[in-house]
């Protein structure tokens, strides 16, 4: 099924039989088998963009390079700095804007600019039985009624079919510039993300990579205060060694794509792992991991971990302040779950809203996660 | 504005409530007293008042969580309360109901500068959040007027904003985790100490949910590094036009202000009559502030003059010293209580896109004229955020009536030029009864389904967002239930 409009995609699920797989474009996790497939990919095309008001409307199944093509003719950006994950997970197929915001997909801005949800005005939506709903606006701040935009932003799919999505978009910047410190442990390169993040110089991204011996601190913004910023912070980093910096901006923006995507995971064996947590937490619990290879990002409030098959991370780890999800696995018939297990007050509420969003259960009840 | 009646089987167990809920909670706790109670029969929104059949104010999570148990038994309703700063009625009671104030809950739990983010009590005010990380060099970003006075757990269930959330976000994007009280009593923790969580976003929809899905006892909040400094530019024009012209090209010019304001020429003349402000004779009045280093803030300067010059504005004063930028913000802060000087007034909240600014102005004047009442407009232009005050005399029969008439229509200017009927403020009871100018049956329909999955019985400040009518049938259902 790929219905072109809104309302030929309220028909197909209001007569719908059975339960059925919602698909963007399929970029975040294999096709299901057995279920047919109804995608959202038809209802596409930006439907207003205002860019003097910083807002963009978008059909949801438009292709993400397309809304990304259309904002940079103007000079700004999904400041979210949605990943591309098809390296790191072996999918194939073209991301829709519907399903970045049903997967709340968000890279290395998150620390300074928020998450995809927050950057997500409106939604429009259809339900599992059928029924279009609106939610939020166009507008930045709207509190008129419930936010129902977060509940959607990240919900996979599960309480109805993201039609629309209203977004602030954000000037992109004029320049950039990465620092690089080199030979730190993990704690200490945890050390060094929060005493940068913890300055004024408004860093967008701090990731550090293991492997390379590398940590990697971004800055964007007008010219001379990028060069005004990056210089200040490698002062105030001194006592990590001294900072590399690289202005040139293709060097930057590919440096940056590769820590965005976990370049460094992908193509190789192993279950991919992704942890949510403090940062100051997460050294201890890489070395803990036993893992192959990790990524820190966000400061290290994200972790991506390859393990090897079959490893029951969450087990591993034991009990911590974050959650543990694997995103890639070996044999996903290992009998470990993907998401970890919910409160069971918070599973109630959840169980609830999906009951009654989804009545007859039949949106992505395996929660195939669409983009 | 109409209140349900006061369910008379509640009025009768009276005593029987009373003396559960101070069997239930340490001595103190429960508020009877007559004269007690009327401190808590209405909030910011004075115009309807009605007080409490008992007030509750608890310390610890434990005793929200006893207290809202033996509600949820007893069948009654509960009106959670921060400070009571809501504009919108949102802390308004009923004769039956039981108000449970957070304002004993104000520790900070727990300071993690590394992480950066601080873990409070909700009844904790929003200046002192950013008050007891100042001296480490930062600051909690949300910054609504009543900031000095209005609790956390209030600005959870609004969703707050403030001046600098163009730059900053609001409430939504500042919270990380919450301790959530459910109406039965049952503790969920949502979100937590990280940038995001698997599941379904609950913390997202609890935000903004005008406490009618739970009462948050404490909540993980994100704390940024304050700027190097900060400078206000003032910049006047000949038209409101002029003005909305100006914002839409400041921010197509890729400069992020952290605040744009915008005042008209009836808020320009109050507000320089009660501060003194300087600010310039004109018909419309842009404060823009940047934030940065010194050499950055100047550049930013630099280019919001060269296009405001494309403007032809009739006064451009960039801040000079700590001195002038008080003054420039004193004005625009002391707007509210200057406007009070003039008269009574209804603050209105309505939000519009930045585009539409000059075309929503002049609407507004047509309305004011058609109504014979003046309105001034102040707001946060960046983001499109008006607040627009209309002024009418309060002890004029019938003048009370049409200046809410006139509030209504503007509001639904706001709505058809594709903006909401509120931006900040919240819907309380003040504009539950235009949701449906905004939404249709069916969104309405979505929102009460979270509704009834946190709150089955309709028993959590049950007679507020939703028109009356829309939610009489879960009203009565759940209450013919619990019967």
């Amino acid at each position: 099924m790929r219905p072109a409009t809104e309302a030929e995609l309220a028909e197909a699920l209001r007569d719908a039989a059975g339960p059925v797989a919602v698909r963007g474009g399929g970029t975040r996790s294999p096709a299901p088998g057995g279920l047919p497939v109804l995608s959202a990919a038809g209802i596409a095309g930006i439907r207003l963009y205002e860019p003097g008001a910083l807002t963009l409307v978008v059909a949801a199944g438009t292709p993400l390079a397309e809304v990304e093509a259309a904002l940079a003719a103007e000079g700004q950006r999904l400041a979210f700095e949605p990943p591309d994950l098809r390296g790191l997970l072996g999918t194939a197929g073209v991301s829709t804007i519907g399903g970045v915001a049903a997967a709340n997909a968000s890279g290395p801005r998150r620390v300074q600019a928020g998450a995809c949800r927050d950057a997500m005005l409106g939604v429009r939506f259809v339900d599992g039985t059928g029924a279009v709903v609106a939610n939020g606006g166009r507008v930045m701040k709207n509190v008129t009624g419930y936010d129902l935009v977060k509940l959607m932003a990240g919900s996979r799919g599960r309480l109805g079919v993201l039609t629309e999505i209203a977004f602030k978009v954000l000037p992109a910047p004029e320049a950039a510039a990465d620092l690089t410190l080199r030979g730190l442990d993990d704690a200490r390169a945890v050390a060094a993300m929060a005493a940068a993040l913890g300055t004024p110089f408004e860093v967008t991204g701090a990731a550090h990579l293991p492997e390379a011996g590398t940590t990697h601190l971004r800055i964007e913004g007008f010219a001379a205060a990028v060069a005004y910023r990056a210089g200040r912070l490698a002062e105030r980093l001194a006592s990590f060694g001294p900072a590399e910096i690289e202005t040139d901006a293709a060097r930057v923006a590919a440096r940056w794509a590769g820590i965005r995507d976990v370049a460094p995971l992908h193509g190789r064996a192993g279950d991919v792992w992704r942890l949510s947590l403090r940062a100051t937490e997460a050294p201890g619990l890489v070395a803990q991991a036993g893992a192959f290879a990790a990524l820190y990002d966000w400061g290290g409030g994200l972790v991506w971990l390859l393990v090897a098959p079959g490893t029951d991370l969450r087990a591993r780890l034991g009990p911590f302040a974050g959650h543990a999800t694997r995103l890639r696995a070996t044999d996903p018939a290992d009998g470990i779950a993907a998401d970890p297990p919910e409160a069971p007050a918070v599973a109630a509420l959840t169980a609830g809203l999906i009951a009654r969003f989804d009545p007859r259960g039949i949106l992505n009840r395996a929660a195939a996660c669409a983009a | 504005m109409d209140m349900p009646a006061p369910d008379p089987a509640i009025l009768a167990r009276r005593a029987r409530i009373l003396a559960r809920l101070r069997a239930a909670l340490p001595a103190g706790t429960v508020i009877d007293d007559p004269v007690a109670l009327a401190a808590y029969e209405c909030d910011a929104f004075t115009a309807y008042r009605c007080p409490p059949l008992a007030v509750v104010l608890p310390r610890t999570t434990a005793e929200v969580s006893a207290a809202l148990a033996l509600c949820h038994a007893e069948g009654v309703p509960v009106v959670p309360r921060g400070s009571g700063t809501s504009l919108a009625g949102g802390a308004l009671p009923t004769a039956d109901c039981v108000v449970l104030g957070v304002a004993r809950m104000t520790a900070v739990l727990e300071t993690d500068l590394a992480n950066r983010l601080v873990r409070v009590q909700a009844g904790r005010t929003n200046l002192a959040v950013s008050a007891a990380v100042e001296a480490a060099g930062f600051f909690y970003a949300p910054d609504p007027s009543s900031q000095l006075a209005c609790a956390i757990a209030g600005n959870i269930a609004m969703n707050s904003g403030g001046a600098h959330c163009l730059k900053y976000g609001v409430t939504t994007n500042n919270l990380l985790g919450a301790t959530v009280v459910l109406m039965d009593g049952t503790v969920v923790e949502l979100g937590g100490p990280f940038m995001d969580a698997p599941g379904l976003d609950l913390l997202g929809v609890l935000c903004g949910s005008e406490g009618q899905l739970g009462v948050v006892t404490e909540a993980i909040l994100r704390i940024l590094p304050k700027p190097e400094g900060a400078r206000p530019v003032l910049i006047g024009f000949a038209s409101n036009e002029a003005a909305g012209a100006c914002v839409a090209d400041i921010i197509r010019a890729g400069v992020l202000p952290v605040a744009i304001e915008f005042m008209d020429r009836p808020c320009i003349v109050a507000c320089e009559a009660f501060a003194k402000a300087g600010y310039p004779d004109c018909e419309a009045l842009l404060i823009v502030e940047v934030e940065g280093a010194a050499a950055e803030i100047d550049a930013q300067l630099a280019l919001i003059g060269q296009i405001a010059r494309r403007h032809d504005p009739v006064a451009l004063r960039e801040s000079r010293s700590e001195e002038e930028s008080r003054r420039i913000w004193l004005g625009r802060k002391s707007a509210f209580g200057a406007m009070g000087q003039l008269g009574d007034y209804i603050c209105l909240d309505g939000t519009i896109p930045v585009s539409e600014l000059p075309r929503v102005l002049r609407r507004i004047a047509e309305l004011a004229e058609r109504f014979g009442l003046r309105v001034a407009n102040v707001f946060h232009a960046g983001d499109g955020n008006m607040h627009p005050l209309i002024l009418f005399d309060a002890n004029a029969p019938g003048e009370l009536a049409r200046a809410e008439a006139l509030g209504a229509e503007i509001l639904r200017v706001c709505v058809a030029a594709g903006g909401c009927l509120t931006g900040e403020h919240g819907v309380g009871v003040e504009k539950r009864d235009l949701m449906s100018e905004q939404y249709a049956p069916a969104d309405l329909e979505a929102q009460m389904r979270v509704k009834d999955v946190f709150d089955p019985a309709w028993l959590l400040n049950p007679a507020k967002v939703f028109p009356l009518a829309a939610s009489a049938a879960r009203r009565a259902g759940a209450r013919a239930a619990a019967a």
